[in-house]
Formats: C-alpha cells, sequence, structure tokens
C-alpha cells in the first residue's frame, strides 16, 4: 500500500500500546496523515487545497449542525426562524453567515482543488478511482449546496427550487411525474422544504463516506506532486508529518483570514438580496441567477435556445449535467502519459483558455440573456466541449513533451543552485 | 492446508458427507429460492419509501378552486392559485382574440388554436397555469403595465420565452404552450378550475 521506507507506528506507552491491539485507530491516522504516509518532497501550495476542502465539510457540519437546533423546516415558519436565528439565538447571525459563507468557501478551495487536478494530471494512471470518487463528491456537494440553499425559504430560494427540480420536467414522457415526484406536489411547498431539509442534513455524511474512500484510493499510489514523476526511493518523499501538516497550516491559515473577511466585513457578498423577501409562489424575482458557483453551469443551460431535433430545454438540461458527468471520462480522453502540464506546453495552452472560458461562463451565466451573452454564452460552452472532446484527444495524440526529470529528487536540486547528481555527472 | 479428512472425526467414512448431484443441485436452488424471496421483501419495503414522496392527501385536496371573474373587463387579466401554482384568468380583446388566430397553426412549436384552449362560446377567456414550461417561471403579462413581450400575451423574465395572446410559446426556449388547466363555467361569472 504504501512505500516499503514509510515509519512503522510503534507507540511506546503501555496504554497506547493495549490501544492499539484492541482497536488500532492511532495507528490508521499515524499511516493516514502522520509520519507513516510518505508524500513527495516537491508539493506546492496548490496541495493545500485537499485539506482545506476536509477543513470546510467539518466547519459545514459543525455550524449545519447547531443551526439545526434553531432552524423549522416548514414552509409557514422558516423564513421567519431564520430571520430569529439572525436577530434572537445568540451567536446566530455568527453561526448563519459562517455556513453561508461557509458554502462559498468549500466551493472555491474544491474548484482550485479541481483545477489543481488538471493542470497535473492527477486524474491519471494509476489515480483514476481518486479522480472519479472526486466527480461524485463534487455531485454531492452540489447538491446539498442547492438544497441548503432552498432552506431560508427567502424569494431565492423558492424560485431556485422551482427552476431546478423544473430541469427534470425536460425528461420526455415521464419528466413531469419525476418533478411532481421529487416535490411532493405542484410547485415547491412544506413537502419540498421538509424533504429538503432531511437530505441537506444527511448528504455531508454521505459526502464524508466518500471522501474516505477518496483518500484511501490516493493512498495506495500516494500523492502526485508537480512535475508529475513517480516517487522513485526514500530520498524524493517526506512524512506528511511533520512537514505537510505543517505546510497545510500555513493554508489554513490563509483560509481562515478569507473565510473571516468574508463573515465579519462582507457577509452578504455573495447572496441575492432578494432571499432577505419571504417566499412568494404568485411572483417570480426579475433576474433569477443561481448562486455565483452554479454559475457557469447555469450558462451551458441558458445557451440553447432553439430546438433542434430535441427541445431546446431539453438540450439545455442534458448539456448541464453532461458538461460535469464529461469529467467521468477524463482519465480516457486524455492519453498522453505525461502527467504534469507544466511539461506539456500545447496542453497547458489550451488548459488555461478553458479556465479562462469556465471563468467566462461563469459571467455570462450571471449576466442579463441579451443577444450579446447568449452569443457568448454559445460560443463558451461550445468551447467547454470542444477542449474535452476534440482538443484534448488530439493535443494528446500529436503533442511533443518536454524532457522530464529523471526523479523528484533531481527536478527539485537542479531548481535550487543546481547541485544535481545528474549535471555533476555531465560537468 | 485444510482438507475434508482433517476435519473428520477419526473412524468417520468421508464418502457420508459427500452430496449426490443433481442439475441444478439442490443447494443452489434453496440458495436462489431464499435470495428471489428476501429481493421480493426489499422491493416490498422500497414501495412506501419511494411512494411516501408522491404528493400527500392534503396537497392533492387542494385541487379545485372557484374564482369569480366577473370583474375582469376585456383586456384585463387576473392571477389566481391553483394548486398553489398561479393561474392566469385573461378576457381578450377582440384584436387580441383576431391576432391570435391570424397565425397559421403549422408555423407554431406546440400547435394549437385559440378555439383549442377555449371553451366554445367563451373564447375570450383565456384561463391559463402562469408557469413558464421552460423551467417554471411566472411569465409577466397578466398584471397592468408589466412586459407582454413581444407576442402581446406574456413574457418569462428568467429565459426569454415569449407567448402570444393565446398563451401559445412563439419564441425563447419553452417547449409547450402555457398549460391549460381542467376547467367549467359555472355560470356566466363563475369558474371552477381542477
Amino acid at each position: 500500500m504504501s512505500f516499503p521506507w514509510a515509519k512503522h507506528y510503534e507507540p511506546k506507552q503501555p496504554l497506547m500500546r493495549w490501544l492499539d491491539e484492541k482497536l488500532p485507530l492511532p495507528r490508521l491516522v499515524y499511516n493516514a496523515v502522520g509520519a507513516g504516509y510518505p508524500v513527495p518532497r516537491n508539493l506546492n501550495y496548490f496541495w493545500n487545497f485537499g485539506v482545506l476542502a476536509g477543513l470546510a465539510l467539518t466547519l459545514q457540519i459543525v455550524t449545519g449542525v447547531t443551526l439545526a437546533m434553531h432552524y423549522a423546516a416548514n414552509g409557514g415558519v422558516a423564513f421567519a426562524s431564520v430571520e430569529s436565528i439572525m436577530r434572537d439565538v445568540n451567536a446566530g447571525w455568527f453561526l448563519r453567515y459562517a455556513h453561508a459563507n461557509g458554502a462559498s468557501m468549500f466551493l472555491l478551495v474544491v474548484y482550485i482543488h479541481i483545477a489543481r487536478g488538471l493542470y497535473y494530471g492527477s486524474y491519471k494512471a494509476p489515480r483514476e478511482m481518486v479522480w472519479l470518487l472526486g466527480v461524485v463528491i463534487f455531485l454531492l456537494m452540489m447538491a446539498t449546496a442547492f438544497m441548503g440553499y432552498v432552506l431560508p425559504w427567502g424569494q431565492m430560494s423558492f424560485w431556485g427550487a422551482q427552476v431546478i427540480t423544473g430541469f427534470f420536467s425536460a425528461i420526455p414522457m415521464v419528466g413531469e411525474t419525476i418533478r411532481i415526484w421529487l416535490l411532493g406536489g405542484y410547485a415547491p411547498d412544506n413537502a419540498a422544504l421538509n424533504r429538503f431539509f432531511s437530505l441537506h442534513y444527511l448528504l455531508p455524511f454521505v459526502t464524508m463516506g466518500v471522501i474516505i474512500m477518496h483518500i484511501w484510493a490516493l493512498h495506495i499510489p500516494g500523492s502526485n506532486n508537480p512535475t508529475g514523476v513517480d516517487v522513485k526511493s526514500e530520498a524524493d518523499t517526506v512524512p506528511f508529518h511533520p512537514y505537510y501538516t505543517a505546510k497545510d497550516g500555513v493554508g489554513v491559515g490563509v483560509f481562515m483570514l478569507v473565510f473571516a473577511a468574508f463573515i465579519f466585513f462582507a457577509p452578504n457578498m455573495l447572496g441575492h438580496p432578494d432571499n432577505y423577501i419571504e417566499a412568494n409562489p404568485l411572483s417570480t424575482p426579475a433576474h433569477i441567477v443561481p448562486e455565483w458557483y452554479f454559475l457557469p453551469f447555469y450558462a451551458i443551460l441558458k445557451s440553447f435556445t432553439a430546438d433542434f431535433i430535441l427541445d431546446a430545454k431539453l438540450w439545455g438540461v442534458l448539456a448541464m449535467f453532461g458538461s460535469i458527468l464529461l469529467l467521468f471520462f477524463l482519465p480516457w480522453l486524455d492519453t498522453s502519459p505525461v502527467r504534469s502540464a507544466n511539461f506539456r506546453p500545447k496542453y497547458r495552452m489550451f488548459l488555461i483558455v478553458l479556465l479562462l472560458d469556465v471563468l467566462l461562463l461563469g459571467y455570462v451565466g450571471g449576466a442579463e440573456a441579451s443577444a450579446r451573452n447568449v452569443i457568448l454564452g454559445q460560443l463558451a460552452s461550445a468551447y467547454y466541449f470542444i477542449h474535452f472532446l476534440v482538443i484534448l484527444p488530439l493535443v494528446s495524440r500529436s503533442e511533443q513533451p518536454r524532457p522530464l526529470p529523471n526523479s523528484i529528487t533531481e527536478a527539485v536540486l537542479e531548481k535550487h543552485a543546481g547541485t544535481s547528481p545528474a549535471k555533476t555527472a555531465l560537468a | 492446508m485444510v482438507t475434508v479428512e482433517d476435519q473428520l472425526p477419526p473412524g468417520e467414512d468421508p464418502t457420508l458427507l459427500q452430496e449426490e448431484v443433481h442439475d441444478p443441485r439442490r443447494r443452489d436452488f434453496i440458495n436462489i429460492a431464499a435470495v428471489s424471496f428476501a429481493g421480493v421483501g426489499a422491493l416490498a419495503i422500497v414501495l412506501p419509501l419511494v411512494n411516501q414522496m408522491n404528493p400527500s392527501a392534503d396537497v392533492l385536496a387542494l385541487s379545485s378552486t372557484e374564482i369569480d371573474i366577473s370583474k375582469i373587463e376585456p383586456g384585463q387579466a387576473i392571477k389566481a392559485s391553483f394548486r398553489k401554482q398561479p393561474l392566469f384568468v385573461r378576457n381578450l380583446t377582440p384584436a387580441e382574440m383576431a391576432s391570435a388566430n391570424a397565425v397559421p397553426v403549422g408555423s407554431l412549436r406546440d400547435p394549437e388554436t385559440l378555439e383549442q384552449r377555449t371553451k366554445a362560446g367563451k373564447n375570450n377567456w383565456l384561463i391559463t397555469l402562469g408557469v413558464c414550461t421552460h423551467l417554471g417561471c411566472i411569465p409577466l403579462g397578466a398584471a397592468e403595465g408589466e412586459n407582454k413581450g413581444p407576442f402581446g400575451g406574456y413574457f418569462c423574465p428568467c429565459h426569454g420565452s415569449a407567448y402570444d395572446t393565446a398563451g401559445r410559446i412563439r419564441q425563447g426556449p419553452a417547449p409547450k404552450n402555457l398549460m391549460v388547466p381542467p376547467y367549467e363555467f359555472n355560470s356566466d361569472t363563475v369558474v371552477t378550475v381542477g
């Protein structure tokens, strides 16, 4: 499982020895995130984001469980109970702002984590399963975030629920039946609010289970690294603790600073004022937009305006779900054996274009549906799919990668003062 | 290596423990039967778990609504509520009816005439759900001064679907005309929807 030079857990205290015989939980921790897990020595700060995502989920569970002690999932009082959390519950405002902004922080670090994986080829063999589980986690997060946004029962909550469950009515024949089944009524109401609360409470724990599998699958081959070159010897690795616990600690500090800045200085910056108006089933807000983290996908949904064999509506929904499901096929769409984009000049260029394209989709998703924006959205959506389905397979085949370092250690030493054994030998 | 013989008590004849071979073996049959029985049981448990998500009796009980239409002048519309969804009741002007009838039906995305979407002799009463068939927003155009869109009917602000004076989809992503719910005229001034 781990490298042969991994340190072994040897409890010295009699109590810990006794515990290790009965339930080797400290051993598990030691081998997972302690000195028993050897990690490439050259990880940069982008490798902080997995730990940060885990931290964000933990914070969401802690604030969420405490908020649930004060929230009432009933259409008649849900909005008022959220207001009472804000005004009456001790530190309620803090818990709610931490939970609402915590969701944004969670998705922010996960997006950076995904981008890291794309750039350094962490989705490639032997880590395909890590990537696949990651996409599952992303889908679970999106479902959880959506259902959580419905709970305050404001106008955006209500109409978000209406629009998103409306996706399912695009399915031919049975769509409307499925939608009514999901909502437990003909429009979002008490039944929908209650089941969303139930699932919003459940799914984070399901996510946690999948995260454990994600880490388990990761620890079989071990972490990738910025060169994308496999670990070859003990010199290529350092123990996770204390080296990366310390490095992650720096990232946690920065994360907390940004998080605190949102909570204390701009708690509503990422929200919509309309959600402070109680849900009204008889009036749609003039401009419905989802939360920022869904905007690129919303832009893809909006890009289909004309029928072509299938309804425009069905195309939009298929493309939107397709844009995420496509990620499941990524490990097999990219056939290049070189992992890191640092050694793949063409792929690197196209990947940067893709990241800009996603940002553009995000802009279009939040903008008014004017003629210019619709065209922009259509071009950006088309590029998204072309990148994965056309550019990536072609580039993988034709590209001439730059020469790879022989080992992680060699790459590290070359960077710092050029005392690498290979160079000295050449000179 | 553990063999069967190792587990036998001394002096026992190993042939006594060997089964007669049937096809399928009796043991396979018992296995399949037991698992199938458990499977049917599991299915019976799943059914109520799925069914509990369907609309409950109190939600279904809201499925009919009476509406007084006596105060709606030609050219005006009201928003009522049917199954917790908005309902548009519109009294069409002769000009609006003429413009709806002037459209060739074959050119429509969801071909229906105004006749088919209203009751005989009451063609001026257009009663539809106020739910855009795209993703469920409420189109504008029922209340005074709202944007009626390029076809003079309703306009959905969410994704730009435009409906004409018969509530038919003419432009934008929505696939269907605004839904006409089942309704009856109780008298000239009262309608029961549902």
